[in-house]
């Protein structure tokens, strides 16, 4: 699976500064596969392709970490982070399509990407996108976490 | 007995004839109502021509109607929409064309001199039509392993079906066989309904399908075991345990490291073939392509064959996916419009738009085995009237 050098190398890691200044987009579309569904979901038309078959293009100057993308990538391959808050917890928000659905205020395990759990989170904020009705989550997680934690499962 | 070749279609005998319950003539025969088959009808819609479209399904939309995930692609070709709400919107769309026939639950089982026959449950159709969309998709490839006959093991098209068209869980501990996009889908839909996913097996020494693909079920712990292979199942009455094995790049067994895995269910995800005895049956040349899937029909870039008049467009052309097969689909439509009406400036551009589509889809790295065989499959320029 990937890597953080590679995202990083793929233009999908933000600046310190950026990150510190509020939620943004995480991008782990590593391949080039034709699709732009980022592209026209994008309010702030903060991400770009030139060609249907190119890797997105994000400016993190226009993210603002809104989290639409996030519900609407068929990959389910985009995250929101936000380590903006003082303090050790962070957020992380991300898609999820398995029942038992997610409830506000609920503790969950925490995956990385390879479904191992490193912890538990709370869900801070959960939706149904209006399209395509999966779950879009935010957790609170241990900061150190926000760029680790890509699923998470819900205790029954 | 006599066995010789016929250079022509055959006549129906009278024992078909005789039970043929009605017969249609029309201008346009669509045979297979899957994206392709949709598509070339979307195309046909409301225009002078008359449609009939045989499906042999009792719902239109072939594989979209197990399509729980989210399309790829862009916006105009439905991307961030899911494939059943898709097959839904256009099943509903085209029962309302004014000129269209719509016979659902009917298998196309012949072509004779006198028409196409196709054979429902209530009705033996004899159609006779000027034009022919062959949209017929493709078959699942089995695998050859011991006891592959036990109950349990099946392909993972029927596996989708079962789960997400008649709300079956085909399993609860499921091996899948195969990492192609089709392998990885129907993992993370297993995992969905509430199975467990033991491993995805591939003998190749990489992942076959997309990366987010395979992200999508490693976030979820599922084990993808690339240069593995399966050896046989076991089991009394049904599949209980699998054996697989580590395979060398030769494809050899590596000896010793044999390992049974407890499951209930296997899942075979090793590939299509392209459905192509309906389109042999009409006289059309074809070519054994591998890249493309096996023998696929040749065809002009507007998807006609050899035999005039007989167009194909989807995975019976060669083995892709449901977006391609839309676009094929209403290049196919044109291509109609265009020898029965004329060459109309608006149908040519709508099909040359169309063709730069497919070429803009077909330039990903993921879509190089077709690029790099579709010429293969093309019959020389200008193709039937050359």
């Amino acid at each position: 699976m990937v890597d953080l050098d590679t995202l990083a190398r793929m233009g999908y890691v933000p600046s310190e500064e950026r990150l510190r200044r509020g939620p943004v987009a995480i991008y782990e579309c590593v391949e080039e596969i034709p699709c732009n569904v980022c592209v026209f979901s994008c309010p702030f038309n903060a991400v770009t392709k030139n060609k249907i078959t190119d890797l997105p293009k994000i400016d993190f100057s226009k993210c603002t970490g809104c989290g639409v993308c996030v519900g609407r990538c068929p990959g389910l391959a985009i995250f929101v982070v936000d380590v903006s808050r003082e303090g050790d917890v962070g957020y992380v928000t991300l898609p999820h399509e398995l029942l038992p659905a997610p409830s506000k205020g609920s503790e969950v395990l925490l995956l990385d990407r390879e479904g191992r759990e490193v912890g538990r989170g709370t869900v801070t904020k959960v939706y149904r996108d209006k399209i395509t009705r999966s779950w879009v989550v935010t957790l609170s997680v241990p900061k150190d976490l926000v760029m680790v934690v890509r699923a998470i499962r819900v205790i029954k | 007995m006599r066995v010789e070749r016929i250079n022509d279609l055959p006549e129906a005998s009278k024992y078909e004839k005789r039970l043929v319950s009605e017969e249609i003539t029309t201008d346009v025969l669509i045979v297979g109502g899957g994206p392709a088959g949709m598509a070339s009808a979307e195309v046909l819609c409301n225009t002078d021509l008359n449609v009939v479209l045989v499906d042999d399904q009792i719902r239109l939309g072939g594989q979209l109607i197990k399509q729980t995930h989210i399309f790829f692609g862009s916006k105009e070709l439905f991307a961030g929409r899911r494939g059943f709400e898709i097959a839904e919107e256009y099943s509903s769309k085209l029962s309302k064309c004014s000129n269209m026939r719509i016979i659902s639950g009917a298998t196309v089982v012949g072509v004779f001199k006198e028409g196409v026959l196709a054979v429902s449950d209530e009705a033996k159709y004899l159609i006779r039509p000027k034009y022919v969309v062959i949209a017929t998709g493709a078959y699942e490839n089995h695998l050859v392993f011991e006891n592959n006959d036990l109950p349990g093991v099946m392909g993972a098209g029927g596996a989708q079906t079962l789960m997400n068209v008649w709300g079956v869980k085909p399993g609860n501990e499921v091996l899948v066989v195969g990492s192609g996009n089709v392998g990885l889908i129907i993992s993370y839909q297993l995992l969905q309904a509430g199975a467990e996913v033991k491993a995805v097996v591939e003998a190749l020494p990489r992942i076959g399908g997309w990366f987010v693909h395979a992200a999508k079920i490693r976030r979820y712990g599922v084990p993808i075991l690339t240069s593995h292979t399966i050896l046989g199942v076991n089991g009394t009455r049904r599949v209980e345990e699998a054996v697989i094995a580590r395979v060398d790049e030769n494809w050899n067994v590596v000896g010793g490291t044999e390992r049974s895995v407890k499951v209930d269910t296997v899942l075979l995800a090793v590939g299509l073939t392209p459905n192509t005895e309906l389109v042999r049956q009409f006289g059309a040349a074809t070519r054994y392509i591998p890249d493309l899937g096996g023998l696929v029909p040749l065809k002009t870039p507007y998807m006609e064959t050899s035999v005039e008049n007989v167009f194909v467009a989807g995975d019976l052309a060669a083995i892709e996916e449901a977006t391609t097969a839309f676009i094929e689909g209403w290049i196919a439509g044109y291509s109609i419009l265009i020898k029965a009406r004329g060459e109309r400036e608006e149908y040519l551009t709508k099909r040359e738009n169309l063709l730069r589509m497919l070429y803009e889809y077909r330039s990903a790295p993921v879509s190089e085995k077709i690029r790099r065989s579709w010429q293969l499959s093309l019959l020389p320029c200008g193709g039937v009237n050359a």
